[in-house]
């Protein structure tokens, strides 16, 4: 096995750790940091993978910005009860059909045509600029689309969450 | 060489089902949409190992796609959370049925 392999086993190992970690845990702060963990360790499974500007944007925009405003409205909402049972009996079985169903169908996926899948990775590495220059000749009109969704959704959340004062004075339903 | 493609599937689908497991089990309306995160980014790992696998940037073009739609679909989800908890002043997602007797 290569270093790169060890490096490769070691942070699938935190990233599947801290994740599972995170989604188990009652409080919600503990699992935001738990899952910044994560998004650090497959920031770093982008970089054994040959893509270093994914790597960047993921540290900037995932554990940076989307955890951060995960963690400002969990600080934000103060929550007096929490969630007593943490896995109710009742959304246990949906879970576990569908989590059957995908463990079933991923196995048969891949034993199917094995030959194909064991091919081994050769490393290479996509260098940003050659990336970048990719990305605005071959899906710059996809790039343009993706940037009017971030503009909406910019309108959308600033709608939503704009206080109405009229709507305090109504008695709740 | 690093690892066989398939090993970089699996990591993915274990991932993935982290966090369906998250958003379906759990009754808080802020875990759903981490493991809605968990998901996105569990996609993104398969993308950017089956981009090396065939030695081509149009699955890393689409890890940038699902990025964007990932902060578009946080930023919209949580102000949906903060909208629900100001009304409600709750963010267990029964309570939207009317489940809830004791809140």
């Amino acid at each position: 096995m290569t270093v790169q392999g060890i490096l490769f086993y070691l942070l699938a190992t935190v990233t599947v750790l801290a994740t599972g970690m995170a989604i188990t845990r009652r409080n919600l702060a503990h699992a935001v940091v738990y899952l910044v963990i994560s998004f650090f360790g497959s920031a770093l499974l982008f970089y054994l993978l040959g893509a270093p500007l994914l790597a960047a944007l993921e540290v900037i925009i995932y554990a940076g910005a989307i955890m951060i405003l995960f963690l400002f409205v969990v600080m934000m909402i103060r929550l007096e009860k929490l969630e007593t049972p943490l896995f109710p009996v009742g959304q246990m079985i949906p879970a576990l059909v569908s989590a059957c169903l995908f463990v079933v169908t991923g196995a048969l996926l891949l034993t199917i045509d094995a030959p194909a899948h064991e091919a081994w990775l050769e490393s290479a590495v996509a260098t940003p600029s050659a990336f970048g220059r990719f990305l605005f000749t071959t899906h710059w009109l996809a790039i343009e689309i993706v940037s009017l969704l971030l503009l909406v959704a910019l309108i959308g959340a600033l709608h939503i969450g704009r206080e109405r004062p009229e709507a305090k004075e109504e008695p709740a339903p | 060489m690093i690892v066989p493609y398939s090993h970089v599937i699996i990591l993915s689908g274990i991932l993935f089902l982290m966090g369906m497991f998250c958003t379906v089990v759990r009754r808080n309306l802020i875990m759903v949409l981490l493991g809605l995160e968990i998901m996105l980014n569990a996609a993104a790992v398969a993308f950017v190992g089956a981009s090396l696998r065939w030695q081509l940037m149009e699955g890393q073009a689409l890890v940038i796609f699902i990025i964007a739609v990932a902060a578009t679909e946080v930023s919209v989800g949580l102000a949906m959370v903060v909208a629900m908890y100001r009304q409600t002043g709750s963010v267990d997602p029964e309570v939207l049925e009317g489940k809830e007797t004791s809140g």
